[in-house]
């Protein structure tokens, strides 16, 4: 399912600007994601990808500009608030509850991130944890699994919280290919429910697989957008992303 | 929902042990509810004081093991509710059994401000911060010259009289309001860690960052269990006071009695089990009671088993048990139990609908 192009935007940001001292990670960021879209994010090591989630998301400050959630400035909204109106991420380095078990940790995203009664959420998150490969684990500490299982764990906890847009950061890699085939059935699966995705991702082929649009960011600035494929033949991001000059 | 025909899913609380354990206990809770009529006053005495610190060590588990806030400020709550009754009862007049709940209700209230202050601060500037908070409220208490300043106060006969008709009543009265007290904490503290709020506590613990993009207000859950801690501890401070019937500072607000005493008693039961706090203070009192009499060299053995726990067995005894044994008292666990698949079918179709978007229609935040 393709969204129209004159879809209202979900997700607006404005002017973005973000640095850490001498190092500029978001310079005037100007990005619309469309409901139901699946956007990628490309760039180099350091680019300000996991920066720009931060700030959608609530837990990093832009220094300057605007995040518009479903037509509303959410900039000064806490993580939990815009978590709670519909916005989940995974993390890059796993997050989980250590101490909590598989299941738990559902249930604990479920019942805050979507507002639910404890019981209520006990069959969407087993159904999750089915559809995610976790069952077996279902009762295990979450600090005890291993990386693959923590990386489906990130996912399955985003989902939980029912999200309208879910962000993810870089799940499939250290993924084997039969792994990373069936995490991208997983999050076209997710979109066909409605759910607008976007993802961060070095493994370029599952980004192509379910992306509609790529944005490339470098220097904190947005120097390419298009078609998967047609965005890594623009010189500029082969040479930024590939570190191959744009005049050799 | 969808129409997939999937069994709704099985999440039991308890256990095995669980439900061999829960009974015990109940038996042993009943057992000591009838006390008056098998020790003597001396025994009295001394079940008071490990209900005392039995409810305390719970207090600092709850914050410390599940919340995360690792505090070493404990007293400043157990000092205040002692100085709130004692102030209640000689200068209002007030029957000391009611400074109980008022001293609960002014502990809490304090710790809204003490939250202000020290929350600002992490880890272990946290719990230097809510030590110097305790001092404050210590010096504080000996400026407080209507209650005899620094070297403080006795509550009078009259006073005493009134609790209860002769002494024998008033030491059974002051017992069961002790185990009283300390089932009442108990209980609520297991029916908070029941609630998704003990998930969020854990999850806090955890991973803070996480929590906050998982939905949880990291900040205002935080306050909420401090406050109820707080209130907590300062209800059991009038009480044992209250069985001490004289009050000072340095006694009322003493960082061995009341946080490092307790706070061995969590390490050496288990941090982060309810169960842990319990076992370790059954544990404390019986090397208490065997060894005091060594003087100096049973301080030096407490010290030594503490290290010895935290080297050998870092969960406490109650964490080895429960790890090795899968021993388990009270139900809390939420473990979800394998679907039966229908005789003679094929595994229930992918639960599509788990994954599905947001409900837009219904959807909102209006918390």
């Amino acid at each position: 399912m393709n969204p129209s192009a004159d879809a209202a935007p979900i997700l607006a940001l404005r002017g973005l600007r973000k640095r850490f001292g001498a190092v500029v990670v978001a310079d005037g960021i100007d990005l619309a994601v469309r409901a139901g879209e699946a956007l990628g994010v490309l760039g180099p090591n350091g680019a300000g990808k996991t920066t720009l989630f931060g700030m959608v998301t609530g837990t990093v400050r832009p220094d300057a500009g605007t995040v518009m959630f479903e037509g509303r400035d959410v900039t000064a909204l806490s993580p939990a608030r815009r978590c709670r109106q519909g916005m989940a991420r995974s993390f890059q380095v796993p997050q989980p509850f250590a101490g909590l078990t598989v299941f738990e940790n559902l249930v604990a995203a479920a019942s805050f991130g979507a507002g639910e009664g404890e019981r209520a959420t006990y069959d969407r998150c087993a159904a999750i944890l089915e559809r995610c490969g976790l069952m077996a684990r279902a009762n295990e500490r979450a600090g005890g699994l291993r990386l693959l299982d923590r990386k489906r764990l990130e996912l399955a906890r985003a989902l939980a919280t029912r999200p309208k847009l879910l962000l993810l950061d870089e799940v499939a890699g250290g993924l084997t290919e039969s792994e990373c085939a069936v995490l991208v059935d997983l999050v076209r699966e997710v979109r066909a429910g409605g759910v607008t995705v976007v993802w961060i991702e070095h493994v370029l082929h599952a980004l192509a697989a379910v992306a509609d649009r790529v944005v490339v960011l470098h220097g904190g600035r947005l120097i390419a957008e298009g078609r998967a494929d047609e965005v890594v033949r623009v010189p500029a991001v082969a040479e930024v992303y590939m570190g191959i000059p744009v005049d050799a | 929902m969808s129409a997939a025909p999937a069994a709704p899913a099985q999440v039991s609380h308890g256990t095995r042990a669980s439900r061999i354990g829960l009974p015990l206990f109940l038996l042993l809770l009943v057992a000591l509810a009838a006390a008056p009529w098998w020790t003597d006053r001396q025994g009295m005495r001394l079940l008071g004081e490990v209900y005392a610190y039995a409810a305390l060590a719970s207090l600092w588990n709850l914050l410390a093991g599940y919340s995360g806030l690792v505090t070493v400020g404990q007293q400043a709550f157990v000092g205040l509710g002692a100085y709130v009754l004692f102030s209640a009862a000689l200068l209002f007049g007030v029957n000391p059994l009611w400074g109980i709940p008022a001293a609960g209700l002014l502990g809490a209230l304090a710790a809204v401000p003490v939250a202000a202050l020290t929350f600002r601060l992490r880890g272990a500037y946290f719990a230097i911060g809510t030590w110097v908070v305790a001092e404050v409220f210590r010096l504080l208490a000996a400026q407080f010259t209507a209650l005899g300043g620094g070297s403080g106060t006795s509550l009078p006969a009259s006073v005493v009289a009134s609790i209860a008709s002769g002494r024998a009543a008033r030491e059974q009265l002051l017992y069961w309001l002790a185990l009283g007290l300390a089932v009442l904490i108990l209980a609520a503290i297991l029916l908070l860690l029941r609630s998704r709020h003990g998930l969020a506590l854990a999850a806090i613990r955890d991973n803070e960052v996480a929590a906050r993009s998982c939905g949880i207000e990291v900040d205002r859950t935080r306050l909420a269990v401090f406050v109820v801690a707080s209130g907590g501890a300062a209800m059991v401070g009038a009480l044992i006071f209250l069985q001490k019937l004289r009050i000072s500072p340095d006694a009322a607000f003493s960082v061995n009695d009341w946080t490092a005493l307790v706070i061995f008693i969590a390490v050496i039961g288990g941090i982060g089990r309810v169960e842990g706090p319990l076992i370790g203070t059954a544990l404390f009192f019986l090397l208490r009671e065997t060894l005091s009499q060594l003087g100096s060299l049973y301080l030096m053995v407490l010290g030594a088993v503490a290290i010895a726990v935290m080297l050998l067995a870092p969960r406490g005894l109650w964490g080895v048990l429960a790890d090795r044994l899968g021993w388990q008292v009270f139900p809390l666990a939420r473990r979800l139990e394998p679907r039966a698949p229908p005789l003679g079918t094929a595994p229930p179709p992918t639960t599509r609908h788990a994954l599905a978007g947001a409900d837009h229609e219904n959807r909102g935040d209006t918390r």
